[in-house]
C-alpha cells in the first residue's frame, strides 16, 4: 500500500489536514491540493469514490461536512483504501466522541497524532482500533505530565 | 511582554473574519507577534507560537520562518515540544532542503530515547519524509529497533526499514536477517516463507472473532490484504511459490463474506494476486468469475474495480472475460463516466467475429448517446473493429457511413486517408458508397472528416453517380450540375475548413476527366486562381496550367493516361519546406517520355506493363533536409491495363 499523500478538505474546499508521504515542495504541494480539491468537489455524488488523476488513483469518501481523500499507486487496492479511511474516521470518532468538522479545525494537531498512530509511511502500522487508541492516551498522558509546573512537582517532592 | 495567545484563541479569532482580507492582516499581525517571540529565544512559548504557524501554513500562508524553530523544539527534553517540532518538521520540512539534514542528529538520539513514545516519534518522521542521505546514516539504528521485544517499536521500525529500503534499495541486505526473525524463519530461502505465510493466513480466516482486530465480523482485514500482497510478490515469477498457495487463495476467495466492502476488498486483493501470480487455470476462471459477479454489485465502486482488473485480464484470458460481455455492454449505460470509459475499452477488446454484429449495434448506439469526450475514441475503436472483422463489404461502409453522420466532427484526423484508402479497395461498392456519401452531403455539410471523405469519392467516382449504377439500392438520379452544385457549395460555405475546400477542389477538378461539362469546371478553377487562400490559389493555378498545356490528352481520352493524385500533409508540429516529390518509372521506348511536374497531379504514360514506380521526397524539417526513398509497385491493376 503506498499511499502519496491524504488530505481532508471541507465542502467549500478548505484543507483541513493534509499528510503528504512523498517529497514534495510547498509550491507542488499547494498546487496538488488545489487542483484535486477542485476535482473532487466538482464530482456528483452518484459518481463513485475513485478517480483516476495525472498518474495516481484518488480514493475518497465524504464522512458529514469532511472529504477524505486519498492518493494511492496503480498495484494498490482501492477498496481497502476505504476501509483504511473508514478506520481512520472511526479512530478520531472514538478519541473526540462523535468527531465533527470543528474537533478537527480546533484540534488538528491532534488529528495528526492520531493518524501518525495509525499510518506509518503511508502504510496501516497498526490493525487494532484498541492499541492506536492506548497508544495515543498514553502520550496525551506523557504530554500532560510533562507540562505539570516544576513548582507542583518540587512541592510534593516528586522532583 | 504579554504571553503569546493560545493556539485554540487563534483559531477562535481567525474564524470570526468576515473577509480574505480581515483573514489576512489577522494573520500577518500574529506572524509579526510570533516572529519577535522567536528572535527572543523564548522556550517558555516556542511550542504554543510553532503550533499556531502550522495552523496558519495550512490556511495556505507562509511558514518557512518557523523551520529552524522545530529543529529546536526537536532538540528540546520535553515531550510537548518534540511532538510539535516533529510534526512541524514533517509539515515544513521537505528532504530538497539542505536544512532538513540538521534533524539527522536529534533523530538518531531520539531512536535511542528511553520512552517508546519518543522513539516512535522518531521513527514516524524518518518513515515518512527522510531523504536518501538520513536514511543511509540512520539505517542502522532502525535494524537495531526491529530486533527490539517492544511489539510498539517493533512495528513501527518494520514500516520505517520499508521507507529506508524504498530510499536507500541497496541496504536491503542490511535488513534481511532482521526480516526473517521476525516472521519466526529458521531457514533461510524464499520458498520457506511461502508456508510460513499461508498458515497465519488460514488461521486469520478461521480464527474466532477478535474485536479489536475485526472489521464486521472479518478478522483483521488489513492483515489479510497485505499477506495476499506479500504472496503475489513471492509468488509472481515463481512456480513453486504459486503452487503452495493455489489452495488458500482457492479458499480465501470462496469462504470471505461479501455483504460488505471489506469482504470484498480482500476478494479484490486475492483477484489481483491471482492474477499476478503464475496460477492454474481454474483459480484463474475463479478469479475472472468473481469480477463477473463484482459488475452486479450495486455498489459502483466494486463495478469499477471489476472493470479495471477485467481490462487488464482481457488479453491473457480472453475466454474467460467473453462469458461476461453482456454485462460488460450493459456497464455502457452506467452513469458513472469512468465506468462508462472502461465499458467501452473492454467492449473493444472483446469484439471479435462472431460476436461483431451484436456488439457494433450497442456500441454505435453508445456512440450516438455518448458525452463528447469519448466520441473520439469510440469513432476510432468502431473503425478498427470493423476493419478486422467486417462480415461484408457492405456493412462496413454502413458502419462508416453510420460513424460519419453521427460523430462526424469527432472522427479523428488520420482516419480520412484511411478511410478513402478502404473505400478504394473496394471496388465493387464505388457506386453504392458515393451514393450514400452525397445523400449524406445533401443533409449535413458541418462534419469536416464526412465531407472530406465525400469530396474525395465525388471527385474519384462521380461517373457512377450521375450514370446511376447502385446496386445495392435504388439508385438515385442525379445530374452533373447538381453534383458541382454541391461541391461548390463546400468551397463557398463558412462551414468548410480550408483542407474540405482543398479536398473539393481537387474533386471538382477530377471531374473534368469524368463529366462532359468541363467549360463550368474551367470556370470555377481559373476564379480560385485568385483565391486568397494560398493552398487553394496554388491548386487552382496548376490545374488551369492543366487545362491549358494537356488539353490535348483530355480531348482524346487516352487509356493509356492514368492519373495519380497525391495528398501530402505535415503532421509534425514544426513547418516543413521546400517540399519536392519526385517520380520516375522504368523508361519505356516510346516517344513521349514519362512527365514529371512538381505539382500535386502528374500524368504517367504506361505501355501494358506493369506499372511501377520509384519515389523520392525531400523537404526540409526544422531547417534540417530530409530525404525518403521508396517504390511503390503495387497500383491497382486496373490503373494500367
Amino acid at each position: 500500500m503506498e499511499m502519496q499523500f491524504m488530505l481532508l478538505f471541507s465542502r467549500q474546499g478548505k484543507l483541513r489536514l493534509q499528510k503528504w508521504y512523498v517529497p514534495l515542495s510547498d509550491k507542488e504541494r499547494k498546487k496538488i491540493s488545489r487542483d484535486l480539491v477542485q476535482t473532487i468537489l466538482a464530482r456528483k455524488p452518484k459518481m463513485c469514490s475513485f478517480l483516476e488523476w495525472r498518474d495516481l488513483k484518488i480514493v475518497y469518501k465524504r464522512y458529514a461536512s469532511l472529504y477524505f481523500c486519498c492518493a494511492v499507486e496503480d498495484q494498490d487496492n482501492e477498496l481497502i483504501t476505504l476501509e483504511i479511511i473508514h478506520r481512520y474516521v472511526e479512530l478520531l470518532d472514538k478519541y473526540f466522541g462523535s468527531v465533527c468538522e470543528l474537533d478537527i479545525i480546533f484540534n488538528f494537531e491532534k488529528a495528526y497524532f492520531i493518524l501518525d498512530e495509525f499510518l506509518l509511511g503511508g502504510e496501516a502500522q497498526e490493525t487494532s482500533k484498541k492499541n492506536v487508541l492506548k497508544a495515543i492516551e498514553q502520550a496525551d498522558l506523557l504530554q500532560e505530565e510533562a507540562e505539570a509546573p516544576r513548582s507542583v512537582l518540587e512541592e510534593i517532592g516528586l522532583t | 511582554m504579554p504571553a503569546p495567545i493560545r493556539l485554540r484563541e487563534l483559531i477562535r479569532t481567525i474564524r470570526t473574519a468576515r473577509t480574505q482580507a480581515e483573514e489576512r492582516e489577522m494573520i500577518q499581525k500574529e506572524c509579526a507577534a510570533i516572529r519577535s517571540s522567536f528572535r527572543e529565544e523564548d522556550n517558555t512559548y516556542r511550542c504554543r507560537n510553532v503550533a499556531k504557524l502550522l495552523y496558519m501554513h495550512m490556511l495556505g500562508y507562509p511558514a518557512h520562518f518557523g523551520q529552524l524553530e522545530c529543529l529546536k523544539l526537536i532538540a528540546s527534553q520535553k515531550f510537548t515540544d518534540k511532538r510539535i517540532g516533529y510534526l512541524g518538521a514533517m509539515l515544513l520540512l521537505d528532504e530538497r532542503q539542505d536544512v532538513h539534514l540538521l534533524m539527522t542528529n536529534c533523530i538518531k538520539n531520539d531512536l535511542n530515547h528511553s520512552t517508546q513514545y519518543v522513539q516512535g516519534l522518531a521513527l514516524c518522521t524518518l518513515g515518512c519524509m527522510g531523504s536518501s542521505e538520513m536514511c543511509r546514516d540512520l539505517a542502522g539504528e532502525v535494524e537495531k529497533l526491529l530486533k527490539t521485544s517492544n511489539s510498539y517499536l517493533r512495528k513501527k521500525a518494520a514500516l520505517c526499514a520499508v521507507h529506508v529500503i524504498r530510499k536507500v534499495p541497496e541496504l536491503m541486505e542490511m535488513f534481511l536477517p532482521a526480516t526473517k526473525n521476525l516472521l519466526s524463519e529458521k531457514n533461510h530461502g524464499e520458498c520457506e516463507l511461502v508456508p510460513q505465510l499461508v498458515r497465519i493466513l488460514k488461521n486469520l480466516i478461521m480464527s474466532g472473532y477478535s474485536p479489536e482486530h475485526d472489521v464486521s465480523g472479518i478478522s483483521d482485514p488489513f492483515l489479510q490484504v497485505r499477506i495476499l500482497r506479500l504472496l503475489r510478490i513471492l509468488g509472481k515469477s515463481d512456480d513453486d511459490s504459486s503452487e503452495a498457495m493455489n489452495d488458500i487463495l482457492a479458499q480465501v476467495a470462496t469462504n470471505t463474506e461479501t455483504s460488505k466492502n471489506v469482504g470484498n476488498a480482500i476478494l479484490y486483493e486475492t483477484v489481483l494476486t491471482i492474477m499476478d501470480i503464475k496460477s492454474e487455470s481454474g483459480l484463474r476462471v475463479l478469479a475472472i468469475n468473481i469480477l463477473g459477479r463484482f459488475l452486479l454489485n450495486n455498489d459502483k465502486n466494486i463495478r469499477y474495480v471489476a472493470l479495471t482488473s477485467l481490462l487488464k485480464t482481457v488479453q491473457t484470458d480472453h475466454n474467460a472475460v467473453q462469458r461476461h460481455r453482456s454485462t460488460i455492454v450493459d456497464c455502457l449505460k452506467d452513469l458513472d463516466v469512468s465506468i462508462k470509459r472502461r465499458a467501452m475499452e473492454l467492449s473493444f477488446a472483446l469484439v471479435n467475429g462472431n460476436n461483431i454484429r451484436g456488439m457494433m449495434k450497442e456500441l454505435l448506439y453508445f456512440l450516438d448517446s455518448c458525452d463528447p469526450e469519448f466520441k473520439a475514441d469510440c469513432a476510432s475503436g468502431v473503425f478498427l473493429a470493423a476493419e478486422k472483422y467486417a462480415p461484408s463489404k457492405r456493412w462496413h461502409i454502413d458502419t462508416i457511413m453510420r460513424v460519419l453522420t453521427t460523430a462526424g466532427s469527432y472522427v479523428r484526423d488520420d482516419s480520412v486517408p484511411n478511410l478513402i484508402q478502404l473505400i478504394t479497395n473496394s471496388v465493387e461498392m464505388h457506386a453504392y458508397t458515393v451514393q450514400r456519401l452525397y445523400k449524406a452531403l445533401l443533409d449535413d455539410i458541418s462534419q469536416q472528416p464526412l465531407v472530406q471523405v465525400a469530396s474525395w469519392c465525388i471527385g474519384e467516382y462521380g461517373d457512377l453517380l450521375v450514370s446511376g449504377q447502385c446496386e445495392e439500392e435504388e439508385p438515385i438520379q442525379v445530374t452533373e450540375d447538381e453534383v458541382l452544385d454541391v461541391l461548390e457549395g463546400l468551397l463557398v460555405s463558412n462551414l468548410s475548413a480550408a483542407v474540405t475546400r482543398g479536398y473539393s477542389l481537387t474533386a471538382i477538378m477530377k471531374l473534368s476527366t469524368r463529366f462532359s461539362g468541363v467549360n463550368r469546371i474551367k470556370k470555377v478553377v481559373s476564379i480560385y486562381g485568385s483565391s486568397i487562400d494560398v493552398e487553394l490559389q496554388q491548386r487552382a493555378v496548376e490545374y488551369n496550367a492543366l487545362f491549358k498545356k494537356y488539353d490535348h490528352m483530355r480531348a482524346n481520352p487516352n487509356p493509356n493516361v492514368a492519373v495519380i493524385t497525391i495528398h501530402a500533409s505535415n503532421s509534425t508540429e514544426a513547418d516543413m519546406t521546400d517540399f519536392v516529390f519526385q517520380a520516375a518509372v522504368p523508361k519505356v521506348s516510346r516517344p513521349n517520355p514519362a512527365q514529371i511536374i512538381k505539382c500535386l497531379c502528374f500524368e504517367v504514360l504506361i505501355h501494358g506493363f506493369g506499372l511501377r514506380m520509384r519515389i523520392k521526397l525531400t523537404y526540409t524539417l526544422k531547417g534540417s533536409p530530409v530525404q525518403d526513398l521508396a517504390e511503390v509497385n503495387n497500383f491497382p491493376p486496373q490503373s494500367w491495363q
